[in-house]
């Protein structure tokens, strides 16, 4: 089984498990990277989100200039392409974490390049919660905090729940072009040592690792998403 | 004897929109008086419910003042362009005094019948427990204790208006706006809707603000009627005056919905007794309001006048514990007992409308 397995996948094997370019390291390096961007990016998100809902013109506090303020933001950097946006903001991310290169100098990007998406996502979320319901809880005297948490993120959470699942799967594609700033994981194992070697082996595990990943996450957003509805 | 709670004063309301404006409601004063039932009618886009947002400032008017409780919520003057305005905290506090129902339930969909109610009471100063108890007591009072731990999506539209009104109730208002509540609801569900409110009205001494497009709700609870048309109101009254003498034909319109008085009319006058009518008949309608009818009346036309008098249809409705009745009636005999028999119900205060002579 070993035996052929060696004889099979010999890139795959010659990759190694750990060491700098060991599959481990990888596979750890596209976790790291994805989480850590989503908890940014997602708190980004979040905030540009919320703050779209309620800005708006029919929010609960419409202020005309925050909103454009928001959408401006979410807008322009939702525009630049993500491999560009590594790029341009590299003198940024050194200023934030001390290097450009590297896992976590991938942060930086990864977290503004995917909470402008996930801003959208959230602001679509929370427009699919009922205004009456809005004007329901200000009518028994609900204040901003309350209809931010207790209306809209609680009324929102199944949507929540499945757009963070979206964002999370479109994340993970992001971190494959990391490896354009020696960030490692999954996505550079792919191109680097794959398909730049004409590897195929290696470009196919590494694919199957990522689609793994993608898939398990799929379903606990949506099992998620469906545990928190009661629609 | 009048204490009135809620007085809107000049109100307008318009709203800006790129092109145009568009006036929903335009120069209304409205006071209604502490346990009143005061039911709003008119057709949808009359500004019902923009002018009932303004009492709890839900929507701010352009123009007018807003008070509550003899308290002055809001006040604008378009001339010198000053406001006043409650402060923010203190119109939630407001807020919580004054309860809101609506056409569509507006419940929180993600959680329970008791945390749907107990969200009313996020700011009360009631302990955990107290709470807890409060709202035990609403869910008894709207018959929905068993229901308790379900999610609205688990309850139909009754038991989820009755929710609703468990959470406008939680903070011990003094009013409640009913918007449209009912017009979702079946006639069933809308009956034993109705009769909560006017429970709650008589034991609570609840003031109730009730708009709808049907009259038949308002029939049921209200003591004063106002109708709505194009933002404003073009008749308002006592339940009573509103039935027996309406004025405008808009008024007049609504009354037929919850009647069928005009419709009645139209079938029976192409019925052969009423097309080939005798010389001698008269085919008319009597309309009266109350205790007029306490007195034979039509058998008195007989006795007193010899006139005959065929009651083709009747409509007998009680309101406010008043009979409000209208009779389609041929009457015969000649001339002159017909006369004394019309002057004789017209002193008694019975309208008399002659719908078609023999002659």
């Amino acid at each position: 089984m070993t035996k052929w397995f060696s004889d099979t996948f010999p890139n795959v094997v010659y990759q190694g498990w750990t060491g700098d370019t060991g599959w481990w390291t990888s596979i750890v390096q596209t976790f790291y990277m994805t989480f850590w961007s989503a908890i940014f990016g997602g708190i980004l998100g979040l905030v540009f989100g919320i703050g779209l809902i309620i800005t708006a013109p029919n929010g609960i506090a419409p202020n005309k200039l925050l909103f454009w303020f928001f959408d401006k933001i979410v807008s322009v950097f939702r525009a630049v392409p993500f491999i560009i946006l590594l790029a341009f903001i590299a003198p940024f991310t050194k200023l934030i974490v001390g290097t450009q290169i590297g896992t976590t100098a991938a942060l930086v990007p990864l977290a503004l390049g995917v909470f402008p998406f996930y801003a959208r996502q959230i602001q679509v979320a929370l427009a699919e919660v009922d205004s009456g319901i809005v004007e329901a809880a200000q009518s028994v005297g609900a204040s901003f905090w309350d209809i931010v948490f207790g209306v809209y993120l609680r009324e929102g959470r199944s949507e929540i729940a499945r757009v963070s699942t979206v964002t999370l799967i479109s994340l993970i594609g992001l971190t494959a072009m990391a490896g354009a700033i020696g960030a490692g994981g999954l996505g550079n194992m792919a191109i680097a040592y794959g398909y730049n070697r004409f590897a195929t082996d290696t470009t196919l595990v590494a694919t199957l690792l990522v689609l793994i990943f993608v898939l398990v996450v799929q379903l606990i957003g949506d099992y998620l998403a469906k545990k928190l509805s009661h629609k | 004897m009048s204490n009135p709670i809620i007085s809107l004063n000049h109100i307008d309301v318009t709203f800006y929109q790129k092109k145009r404006t568009i006036e929903a409601v335009k120069d209304v004063s409205i006071t209604i008086n502490r346990g009143d039932v005061y039911g709003i009618v008119g057709y949808s886009g009359a500004g019902k419910s923009t002018l009932v947002r303004v009492i709890n400032l839900l929507q701010e008017p352009t123009n007018g003042s807003v008070v509550v409780n003899d308290e002055t919520f809001f006040q604008a003057d378009k001339e010198t362009n000053k406001k006043i305005r409650i402060k923010t905290t203190d119109l939630r506090n407001r807020r919580r005094k004054i309860g809101m129902i609506f056409q569509h339930f507006n419940l929180l969909n993600e959680r329970t019948v008791t945390e749907n109610v107990a969200f009313a009471l996020q700011h009360s100063k009631l302990t955990p427990d107290q709470k807890k108890v409060k709202v035990t007591e609403l869910l008894k009072l709207v018959d929905l204790t068993d229901r308790a731990e379900q999610f609205p999506s688990q309850l139909s539209g009754g038991q989820k208006q009755r929710v609703a009104i468990a959470r406008a109730l939680a903070n011990d208002p003094e009013i409640l706006i009913s918007d449209e509540a009912t017009s979702a609801l079946d006639p069933k569900t809308t009956n034993q809707i109705l009769s909560l409110l006017k429970k709650l009205n008589e034991e609570l001494g609840l003031t109730i603000v009730l708009i709808t497009h049907e009259m038949q709700a308002v029939k049921e609870i209200a003591n004063k009627v106002a109708v709505m048309q194009d933002g404003e109101i073009i008749e308002r009254g006592s339940l009573l005056d509103i039935f027996a003498q309406p004025t405008q034909q808009l008024t007049k319109e609504f009354i037929e919905t919850a009647t069928n008085i005009d419709k009645a009319i139209a079938t029976i006058s192409s019925q052969p007794l009423v097309q080939n009518l005798n010389d001698n008949e008269l085919f008319i309608r009597l309309s009266y309001v109350g205790a007029t009818t306490d007195e034979p009346l039509i058998a008195g036309l007989f006795r007193d006048f010899q006139v005959t008098a065929n009651i083709l249809y009747g409509n007998v409705e009680i309101l406010q514990n008043t009979p409000v009745g209208s009779l389609l009636v041929i009457l015969s005999g000649t001339d002159e007992q017909i006369k004394a028999a019309t002057s004789t119900l017209a002193d008694h205060h019975v309208e008399i409308e002659i719908l078609k002579g023999g002659k």
